[in-house]
């Protein structure tokens, strides 16, 4: 016959060593560390005995609370007197639990809170073609710059519709940066500016996307290419900045045909 | 403007996303004082038993929501599981929620436990974003809330987070967690 005892889930040893402080009814500040040491390495072998991997971290936590247990058994030696003025072994992990019960408490509120797409709902995102920039464009773009961070995040939600490249396969790209600054310059001729989505249309790869990127990048770098962003978290848009098309010699290094593009 | 009350909830109902107040300004054309006025009376008009939407102020916009009790409903209409977080992503957004910016490293010091996964995944969900590097040896990544977090939990913004219970000595652990990671890198 097999019996099964349910464990309680902890998220960490603090949160283990909390919930064994708050059961023995110990004053936070002055918590029983023998007591509290016994009790934490039952409940580890407890998790061993039923096969739990215990993660590492509960193990530095174990041998943590020994150190600090030996500590408080052995006497003060006169030099550690002096250098830490009697500085209590435990204030530390107090300080640590004290901190984390906060977060803990912290979660429980925010978790009661109404949340969207479980308690409240709004109604769900629609797939408008966004015409351009909602907001006025300020007059000097350099008033609108776009940060590293949120280039990454738009290049990730570009990369996210594309398929994964296929396993076991060596992608040899058959895009060059020149090709990819070619197809920008004719994506963005004649307009005013392009938005960073519209830019990848048509891109099918996760490469062809990344040489595109690059591309991108280098015509920034060349003064030729502006990018802007209004709202935080909002569209980036590229601004062609007159040289583009004036620049013809870059696109004289590469004499491949890219009509496929 | 005696329709603006009705222009401003046609808007709130096509919108997708919260309409911040200068949004609306420029969208309707309106004075700023009439425009908070009609917001005030639509809100409050909203806020009445019986009703099955409210009008909320989220993440620095204004936006139409159901209300909580009704949705069993909305769910089965949906046919969908309500979306729910687990307990270790809660507690990790709660950290960084109140603690941003903050590098993975302090994140787990608080926690006590490796969260390299779970702010992935928060990642993923656009509930966390990267915001910055921090200006010590490695230069970790900064990790904050973003523009989704607040929107999930209808907050109006982060000042709007759950107060936290405060204990004495909070600004020496501050400080002696910054000497912890100067020894540990």
């Amino acid at each position: 016959m097999s019996y099964r005892i349910k464990l309680e889930q902890f998220e960490g040893p603090l949160d283990l060593l909390l919930h064994l402080v708050v059961k023995s009814e110990m004053d936070i500040y002055d918590i029983q560390i023998a007591q509290i040491t016994a009790q934490y390495l039952d409940y580890l072998s407890l998790m061993k005995a039923h096969q739990l991997d215990v993660a590492g971290e509960f193990l530095v936590m174990a041998a943590t609370l020994l150190h600090i247990k030996s500590r408080t058994l052995l006497p003060a030696s006169p030099r550690d007197e002096e250098n830490d003025e009697g500085v209590d072994p435990r204030a530390e992990l107090v300080q640590r639990l004290l901190e984390y019960r906060r977060y803990k408490e912290g979660a429980e509120k925010l978790e009661a809170y109404p949340q969207l797409n479980r308690d409240v709902f709004i109604r769900p995102e629609q797939s408008m073609q966004e015409e351009g920039p909602s907001e006025a464009v300020p007059a000097d773009l350099n008033d609108s710059p776009v940060s590293l961070f949120e280039l990454v995040e738009a290049l990730r939600r570009v990369l996210q519709d594309k398929p994964p490249p296929a396993p076991h396969t060596i992608i040899s790209s058959p895009w060059s940066v020149e090709q990819g600054m070619r197809l920008l310059r004719r994506r963005l001729n004649g307009e005013e500016y392009v938005s960073f989505e519209q830019c990848f249309s048509g891109v099918t790869g996760r490469s062809e996307v990344i040489v595109v990127f690059i591309a991108m990048l280098e015509l920034v770098k060349l003064g030729q290419l502006r990018l802007v962003q209004l709202n935080p978290q909002g569209t980036i848009y590229l601004y062609p900045q007159p040289e583009l098309h004036s620049d013809r010699c870059v696109a004289a290094l590469a004499p491949h045909s890219c009509e496929e593009l | 403007m005696p329709d603006l009350k009705a222009r401003i909830e046609a808007l709130l109902f096509a919108s997708d996303q919260p309409l911040r107040f200068d949004r609306l300004l420029s969208l309707l054309e309106a004075d700023t004082e009439s425009l908070r006025n009609a917001l005030q009376q639509l809100q409050h008009e909203y806020y009445h038993p019986g009703r099955g939407i409210v009008l909320q102020e989220v993440a620095g916009g204004f936006q139409l929501r159901t209300r909580p009790e009704y949705a069993p409903w909305v769910l089965k209409l949906t046919r969908s599981r309500a979306l729910r977080l687990s307990r270790a992503a809660t507690e990790t957004l709660a950290v960084v929620a109140y603690r941003q910016p903050i590098t993975r490293a302090e994140v787990e010091y608080l926690r006590g436990v490796d969260s390299g996964g779970v702010l992935r995944a928060l990642m993923e969900k656009q509930l966390v974003r990267c915001v910055g590097k921090k200006d010590v040896p490695g230069r970790p990544l900064l990790y904050g809330t973003g523009q989704k977090f607040l929107e999930l939990f209808g907050l109006k913004g982060l000042s709007d987070l759950p107060q936290l219970s405060e204990f004495a000595g909070d600004e020496d652990l501050a400080l002696s967690m910054e000497l912890d990671f100067d020894h540990a890198e």
